[in-house]
Parts: structure tokens; C-alpha cells; sequence
């Protein structure tokens, strides 16, 4: 078994309106950060898995993304792995 | 007739829920532990109340569905029998996929608590038959998270099968943006599964049900359900 760490970064859908997102690029804009735009606000999750491969560990979080920690009617989620020491 | 009320931590709700069921409404009401693994045989509508579940850690009811009383619900639901999800209870209802779409923040990002105006779009359900089509009803929101999202498709479907049962009007019933509350697709408040069995509402209708609150048009949800058991 090894071991990995991944970063899973979830935020909301294209074409969702992201009213944290719009919020934040109106602050921006009013202490002059006028060149900023798309602002979107997302989560980010970092946990640590057991598994045979790093095939095999990204399977089970895809499958954990899917099922708890991103609702893919609202959410996109991407996946980062590496191996931990 | 009774209601199973389930109590989740960080059920706030559950109490209110339970004294529209059986104070003003005059039913049996039961509350039901969230790791119970079974629900009584003679429930015969299970509520999932307001308030925060499980902190809304991670999103709001998505920790909740994975309760064990939660497996139960779901096949209880999935056998026809009716679900009433109230607040929390809707987002619940809609991270497990009991009912479609999702509840996104509230478009102006505030937590809104105050009464609303909603029109009854449909009383050819379960939910709602002790109403007239078109009444409008006065039912306070509390939440942060209200403004319920569905693609097109899911839209179009919901519109189709008359599955929109409440939307957010003006007191003499105009649904447009300016009464919408939370920025809800198409003002949308409430809504029931394809079956009709299952209900989703933002709004609360269990605190609108003692004319001692100031109104009790929220108690005809709980009669209108009553009406279609027996």
C-alpha cells in the first residue's frame, strides 16, 4: 500500500452566477483593482489516502467527490495527487 | 394519521415541526432519532425539519443524507409514501436526490428572515390540496441558503408535470423578480417529486400554523396531507 495526498479544488459550475465571486470583484474594484474580473470562489479540500496505485486512489476519491464532497448538479471539482512521503 | 419527525443534530425546527403536527393540527407525532435504523409502521409522513444539520459543514444537508435514519427515509419515500422536507429538510431532500435541482446562497448573500408571500400554483398534490389553486399564503422564511437552482431541462420538467407547487408572489399574487426573495429560478418555493409523494419547501409552514403566532396558514399543509391518507 502506498500512500497519497491529494488536493481536490470544487467550485461552482460555468454559468452558475457565483454571488460570493461577483461580491468580491465589486470590493476589488472599489479599492481600484479595476483590471480584475471572473472572480469565483470555490473550496478546497486536501485529504490523505491509502491505496495500491495512484490509478486506484484517484478512482475512490472521484468516487467520493461524486457521492460527498462536491454535488456535481452545482459543483465541478479537480483532482490533484501526489505521493506522500 | 401520524408524522415522524427526524432529529438530526442541529435540528432546530423539530419542535416547531412537532407542535404544528400534533398541537394545531391535531395529528399523532412522533420525533425519530437521525441513527434510528428503522421507522415505526404506523408513520405515515416523515418530516425533515429545518435548522442546520450537522452544522452545514461542507455543504447545507449534504453530511445529513448519509444518516442512518437516512436509508430508511429514502426507501420510505421511494414506496410512495409521503416526505416532507422543510428548510434543511429541502436541501436534504435534494442532496440526496429525492428531489432535483439544488439550494444555492441566497443571491444577495444575506441569511433573510421574514415572512413572504407565496402563491399556491398547484393544489392537485398531496401537499396542498386543502388550499385553493391561486391562494395566496403568508409563510416566514429563515435561511441562507434558499435560492433553489435547476438546469433546463429539469426546469422544463418541473413546469411540464405541474410539479411547482408554490412560488413567491406579491400579496395580490404577481410572480416577478422583485418578490423573490432569495433569487430562486423562476421564483420557485416548493416543489413535489414525480410521484408526488415528496415535498420541498423552503418556507415554513410549521411556524405558520397557530393563529397565536399571527398566522396560521402554514397548518393547512399538515391537513391537506391528512385529507389524502384517508
Amino acid at each position: 500500500m502506498n500512500k497519497y495526498k491529494a488536493n481536490i479544488k470544487i467550485t461552482l459550475r460555468e454559468g452558475i452566477l457565483d454571488v460570493q465571486g461577483k461580491t468580491v470583484e465589486h470590493a476589488l474594484h472599489s479599492i481600484g483593482f479595476e483590471s480584475m474580473s471572473a472572480v469565483r470562489i470555490g473550496k478546497f479540500v486536501t485529504l490523505e489516502i491509502k491505496a495500491e496505485s495512484e490509478t486506484a486512489a484517484t478512482y475512490q476519491i472521484e468516487n467520493a467527490c461524486k457521492q460527498i464532497i462536491a454535488n456535481p448538479i452545482i459543483e465541478d471539482y479537480s483532482i490533484e495527487i501526489t505521493k506522500a512521503e | 394519521m401520524k408524522f415522524g419527525i427526524v432529529v438530526f443534530p442541529g435540528s432546530n425546527c423539530d419542535h416547531d415541526a412537532y407542535h404544528a403536527a400534533s398541537v394545531n393540527a391535531g395529528f399523532g407525532a412522533q420525533y425519530l432519532w437521525h441513527k434510528d435504523t428503522l421507522i415505526p409502521d404506523d408513520i405515515d409522513c416523515i418530516i425533515l425539519p429545518g435548522g442546520f444539520s450537522y452544522g452545514d459543514y461542507l455543504r447545507c444537508g449534504a453530511v445529513a443524507q448519509f444518516s442512518p435514519l437516512m436509508k430508511e427515509v429514502k426507501k420510505f419515500g421511494e414506496s410512495g409514501k409521503y416526505v416532507v422536507g422543510i428548510c434543511n429538510g429541502f436541501q436534504i431532500l435534494t442532496e440526496t436526490g429525492m428531489l432535483p435541482g439544488a439550494l444555492l446562497k441566497n443571491e444577495n448573500l444575506n441569511f433573510i428572515c421574514k415572512d413572504t408571500n407565496l402563491k399556491v400554483i398547484s393544489n392537485d398534490s398531496a401537499f396542498t390540496s386543502a388550499y385553493n389553486k391561486g391562494d395566496i399564503i403568508n409563510i416566514p422564511i429563515a435561511h441562507g441558503e434558499g435560492n433553489y437552482y435547476a438546469d433546463d431541462d429539469t426546469l422544463k420538467m418541473l413546469e411540464d408535470e405541474n410539479l411547482i407547487v408554490f412560488k413567491y408572489s406579491s400579496p395580490d399574487g404577481i410572480i416577478e423578480k422583485q418578490y423573490n426573495p432569495n433569487g430562486s429560478v423562476n421564483n420557485i418555493a416548493g416543489i413535489i417529486s414525480k410521484k408526488g409523494n415528496i415535498l420541498g419547501m423552503m418556507p415554513h409552514p410549521e411556524r405558520y400554523s397557530d393563529t397565536q403566532l399571527g398566522c396560521d396558514d402554514g397548518i393547512s399543509i399538515f391537513k391537506s396531507i391528512a385529507r389524502s391518507l384517508s
